[in-house]
């Protein structure tokens, strides 16, 4: 198994970011982050096609592409497409919402850093 | 084959394509050569050999077939072949476990077809 990507270390988003960026590449950036501190939890990914996914976070990148382990369909009855599939890519672009785990979300640090970036830095 | 060898000419002497796929951690670098199960946006399925790709996701798959789902019959499995899919048709690659996958009774799954993703 590939050495997890990005693990820890990265709890503070803005920080490493040029001011010299554009505000929507910042804000990407501050998402990227995010989700980064989420790898090794397991989340539940919704597309856009109704599939609802669950696995364990292995990477991210910064298109907000997905990467899970040892996924299964919420609803296999019904979506039994994926059943020999046991690590999968998710594209960003078909996203629709991530489930996270109650514990993986630092609300006082996101409201920080959002209110940071709505006021530009 | 010949077609194969080119494009991995093209992707290696592009020293900027390199750089962006080291950079992203969702590369599929690791599925190269292994099945997967391409879902794309209009909700097929396409299971093949993953023998390329790029940043922007495009892929080659190669000795593809189509898994049609359908609630009437089982799974249909229609021959492709070689195929290149642009990135932005593209759902979710799995990777296909093969013993799980033979151990799947596809002629007696049944199941609705997945919808179109609609963004």
């Amino acid at each position: 198994m590939a050495p997890p990507l990005f693990v820890g270390d990265v709890t503070l988003p803005l920080q490493f970011l040029d001011r010299k960026q554009s505000r929507t590449q910042s804000h990407a950036m501050l998402f990227f982050s995010y989700f980064k501190d989420l790898v090794g939890r397991e989340v539940t990914v919704e597309l856009k096609n109704d599939l609802a996914i669950r696995g364990t976070l292995i990477s991210v990148d910064q298109y907000l592409n997905i990467k899970l382990e040892n996924t299964r369909a919420v609803d296999q009855d019904n979506f039994p497409h994926m059943l020999s599939v046991r690590n999968c890519f998710i594209r960003g672009s078909v996203v629709r919402y991530v489930q996270l785990p109650p514990e993986g979300v630092d609300v006082d640090l996101l409201h920080d850093a959002t209110r940071r970036e709505a006021r530009g830095g | 084959m010949s077609c194969i060898y080119d494009f991995s000419i093209l992707s290696t002497t592009s020293l900027s394509c390199i750089r962006v796929s080291e950079m992203s951690a969702g590369t599929l670098e690791s599925l190269v050569g292994q099945t997967i199960s391409v879902i794309t946006n209009d909700g097929r399925i396409i299971v093949g050999v993953l023998r390329g790709f790029d940043q922007a996701t495009n892929i080659i798959l190669d000795e593809s077939h189509e898994r049609v789902y359908s609630t009437k019959i089982g799974v249909q499995q229609l021959v492709l072949g070689l195929y290149i899919i642009r990135g932005d048709n593209i759902s979710v690659v799995g990777e296909v476990d093969e013993e799980l996958d033979a151990s799947l009774d596809l002629e007696k799954l049944k199941a609705h077809p997945l919808k179109p993703v609609v963004h």
